[in-house]
C-alpha cells in the first residue's frame, strides 16, 4: 500500500481553492466586534509556518541552511506563541452585562431592550 | 513498515491540525464561543509542533550527520522565539496591540521567506512548478516582512510622518519589475541548468534584497489612519506566502491554514476599504492628505467650548446617551475612566450605549477591544449599521477623540474627500458633546461642520483628564443631593 499523496499539479490547486472559499465563508461570520481578536487569531493560525520552518531546519545540511532555518523557526515560533497569547488575552475580556463581577441589581434597561436584537444581527 | 507508520502518523497529525484550525476559527463567530475556539486552534498548533519532530526519521542522507545539531537548534529557536513572543504578548498594553499584531505578522512573513531561502540556497525545490511557487512565496513573504516592520515602526511612533518622494509610484514599479525579473531569471537559469551571469547564491540574495526594499518603499508613504487596511493586507500576504511554501514543502496543513488566512485578510481589507469609502488602490497609491487642498466651504456657526463639569452634569440628567469613541481615546488611555463615568450615568438611570465606526482606531475592531478591557459588556457596544438609526431619538452623543467618522460632510458635501463614506449620524442627536484635544482638524485635514452646529459643544482637553472632571462633577452632585 502506498500512502504518499502526490500533491503536484491540480490537487494542490483544489486544496488552495477550497481553503480560500472555506476561509472566506468562516471569516465572514465573525462579528465586527471581534475583528481585532480575529486579526491576531488569524495571525496565530499562519504561525503554522513554524512546522515548515522545522522541516527546513531539520533537513539542513550546510551552515547557511542551518542559520536561515534557525531564523525561520525563531520567527515562526514567535508568530505562533505571540499570536496565541494576545488573542487569548483579548478574548477573555469580552463579557455580557449579566456576568459583571462586582455590580448587581443596577438598572440595565439598555441591555434588556437591545441585547437580543444585537445578538441576532451580529451572529 | 516503520516508514509507512511514520508517514501515516505525520499525515494524521496534519489532518487533525487542519481540522482544529478551521473549527477554532469557525467558533470565533461569537464572543461566547471564541475563547474555546482559540483553545482548539492552540491544541492544533502544539500537536503540529510536536508532530514536526517526527521529520527527524525521514530526513535525507545529506542532513543525517547534522541531525543532533539541527534538533538542538530547533529546540533553542522554539523556546527562544516562543518564549519572548509569549511574554510580550501577555505584557503588552492593549493600546499597543496594532503594532504587536503588525510585528507578529512580519515574523510570519519572514519565516515563510526564510523557508523559501533554505529551499533555494539548498537547491531543494524539485521541478519548475515548485521553483516558481517557492520564488513567489519568497517574494510575498519578504514584502510582508519588511512592510510589516515599517507598519510596526509607524504605529509605534518610531516613524512619525509618512515619507513621500516625487515619482514614488514609478520607483516602486521599477523595483517590483526588477524583483520579478531577478526571480524569473533565477527560475529560468535553475530549471535549465544554464550558467548564470552571477553565482546562484548572489542571485538569490539580490532577489531577496529587492523584495525587502519593495516592502519598505510601498509602506513608507501610507499614513496612520490607513493602517487598518495595511495591517489587513499584510496579514493576507503572510497567509498567502505560508500557503505557497506549504505547497513547496508538500505539507497540506500549511497550505490550508495559509489560504484561510489569506482569504480572511482579503475580506478584512475589503471591509476596511469600504468603511473608508476608498478603493484599495487609492489607499496604497495615493496621498490622502495631498488631495484635500481645495477651497474651504464657509461654515456657519461657531465653536462653543464648555466646561467638562457642565457637560457631565447635563448627561447625568439625560435619558439616553450614545458614546462615540475614537483613536483619541486610545491615545489618552481614557477607556477605564470612560467606563467609570458611564457606570455613574447608568447608576443614575441613564441608558448608555457605545457606537463603533468600523475604522475607528488603528486596526479593525481596536475600539471594541479597548472597551472590553475597561470592562464594558459587549451587549452595550454597537456597530455602525446596528445603531445609526437610533441617534435621532437620543438625548446626548458624547464624541471622544473621533472626528472624520462623525463628519456630516460625508452626507452633504459632494466636494469633500470623505463624501460617501459611511458615518455615525451623531449630528441627528438632540445634543452633542465633543471631547477633543484642540481646535485642529481630523486626519483627513477637513473641517467638521458638526462641531459648529448649534446643538454641539466642545470640551477641550486630554480625554482622560476631561473624563476625570466629569466623574468628579457627577459624584459631587450625588453627595450634594444626599446632603
Amino acid at each position: 500500500m502506498n500512502f504518499q499523496i502526490d500533491m503536484n499539479g491540480f490537487v494542490a490547486l483544489y486544496i488552495f481553492m477550497l481553503a480560500a472559499f472555506a476561509g472566506w465563508v468562516i471569516i465572514r461570520g465573525v462579528p465586527a466586534i471581534l475583528h481585532t481578536p480575529l486579526m491576531s487569531g488569524s495571525n496565530f493560525v499562519h504561525g503554522i509556518v513554524v512546522v515548515g520552518a522545522l522541516f527546513a531546519l531539520l533537513n539542513a545540511s550546510t551552515a547557511t541552511e542551518q542559520a536561515i532555518g534557525f531564523i525561520a523557526v525563531l520567527l515562526g515560533a514567535g508568530n505562533a506563541a505571540g499570536g496565541y497569547a494576545v488573542t487569548d488575552r483579548m478574548l477573555a475580556m469580552f463579557r455580557l452585562s449579566g456576568n459583571e463581577p462586582k455590580r448587581r441589581g443596577k438598572p440595565r434597561h439598555v441591555r434588556s431592550s437591545h441585547a437580543g436584537a444585537s445578538a441576532s444581527k451580529k451572529g | 513498515m516503520l516508514a509507512m507508520m511514520l508517514q501515516l502518523t505525520i499525515g494524521a497529525v496534519d489532518l487533525a491540525v487542519a481540522f482544529l484550525f478551521m473549527f477554532g476559527l469557525w467558533r470565533m463567530s461569537s464572543p461566547v464561543t471564541a475563547p474555546s475556539g482559540m483553545n482548539f486552534a492552540g491544541c492544533g498548533m502544539v500537536a503540529a509542533v510536536f508532530g514536526s519532530f517526527l521529520y527527524v526519521f525521514t530526513i535525507g542522507a545529506a542532513a543525517k550527520p547534522h541531525l543532533a545539531v539541527n534538533v538542538l537548534l530547533a529546540v533553542a529557536a522554539l523556546s527562544l522565539g516562543g518564549g519572548v513572543a509569549w511574554w510580550s504578548g501577555r505584557k503588552v498594553a492593549l493600546t499597543a496591540m496594532p503594532q504587536l499584531v503588525a510585528l507578529l505578522n512580519g515574523m510570519g512573513g519572514g519565516a515563510a521567506g526564510a523557508i523559501a531561502a533554505v529551499e533555494l540556497f539548498g537547491n531543494k525545490a524539485q521541478g519548475g512548478a515548485q521553483l516558481i511557487v517557492a520564488v513567489l512565496g519568497a517574494l510575498i513573504g519578504a514584502v510582508s516582512l519588511s512592510g510589516s516592520l515599517i507598519a510596526w515602526a509607524k504605529l509605534d511612533g518610531i516613524l512619525k510622518k509618512p515619507l513621500r518622494v516625487r515619482g514614488q509610484q514609478l520607483l516602486n514599479a521599477v523595483i517590483l519589475l526588477a524583483t520579478v525579473a531577478v526571480g524569473g531569471y533565477f527560475i529560468f537559469v535553475a530549471s535549465n541548468d544554464l550558467e548564470p551571469l552571477m553565482t546562484e547564491p548572489h542571485l538569490i540574495e539580490l532577489f531577496f534584497g529587492c523584495a525587502l526594499i519593495l516592502g519598505i518603499l510601498t509602506t513608507l508613504p501610507i499614513g496612520g489612519a490607513d493602517m487598518p487596511v495595511v495591517i489587513a493586507i499584510y496579514n493576507a500576504f503572510t497567509g498567502l506566502a505560508v500557503g505557497l511554501e506549504g505547497f513547496v514543502l508538500q505539507i497540506p496543513a500549511l497550505m490550508i491554514a495559509g489560504m484561510v488566512v489569506g482569504a480572511s485578510g482579503l475580506l478584512l481589507t475589503l471591509l476596511m476599504a469600504k468603511a473608508m469609502n476608498r478603493s484599495i488602490r487609492n489607499v496604497l497609491f495615493s496621498n490622502f492628505g495631498a488631495v484635500t487642498q481645495r477651497k474651504e466651504r464657509s461654515i456657519n456657526g461657531s465653536l462653543k467650548p464648555v466646561e467638562a463639569a457642565d457637560a457631565g452634569i447635563f448627561m447625568r440628567y439625560a435619558t439616553s446617551v450614545i458614546v462615540v469613541p475614537g483613536y483619541g481615546l486610545a491615545v489618552a488611555q481614557g477607556q477605564q475612566k470612560l467606563y467609570e463615568f458611564v457606570k455613574l450615568l447608568q447608576a443614575a438611570g441613564v441608558g448608555v450605549r457605545f457606537a463603533i465606526h468600523p475604522v475607528a482606531g488603528r486596526m479593525p475592531g481596536q475600539m471594541d477591544v479597548l472597551l472590553a478591557e475597561a470592562g464594558v459588556p459587549y451587549d452595550l457596544i454597537f456597530q455602525l449599521e446596528d445603531i445609526n438609526d437610533d441617534f435621532a431619538a437620543t438625548d446626548v452623543v458624547l464624541v471622544i477623540g473621533a472626528n472624520d467618522v462623525v463628519n456630516p460632510a460625508a452626507h452633504t458635501d459632494k466636494s469633500s474627500p470623505i463624501f460617501g463614506m459611511p458615518i455615525l449620524n451623531a449630528d441627528k442627536a438632540k445634543k452633542i458633546y465633543v471631547i477633543k484635544r484642540g481646535e485642529g482638524k481630523g486626519y483627513a485635514g477637513i473641517e467638521n461642520e458638526l462641531f459648529y452646529a448649534d446643538n454641539c459643544s466642545m470640551v477641550y482637553g486630554d480625554a482622560q483628564a476631561v473624563l476625570v472632571k466629569m466623574i468628579e462633577a457627577v459624584r459631587a452632585l450625588g453627595t450634594a443631593v444626599a446632603a
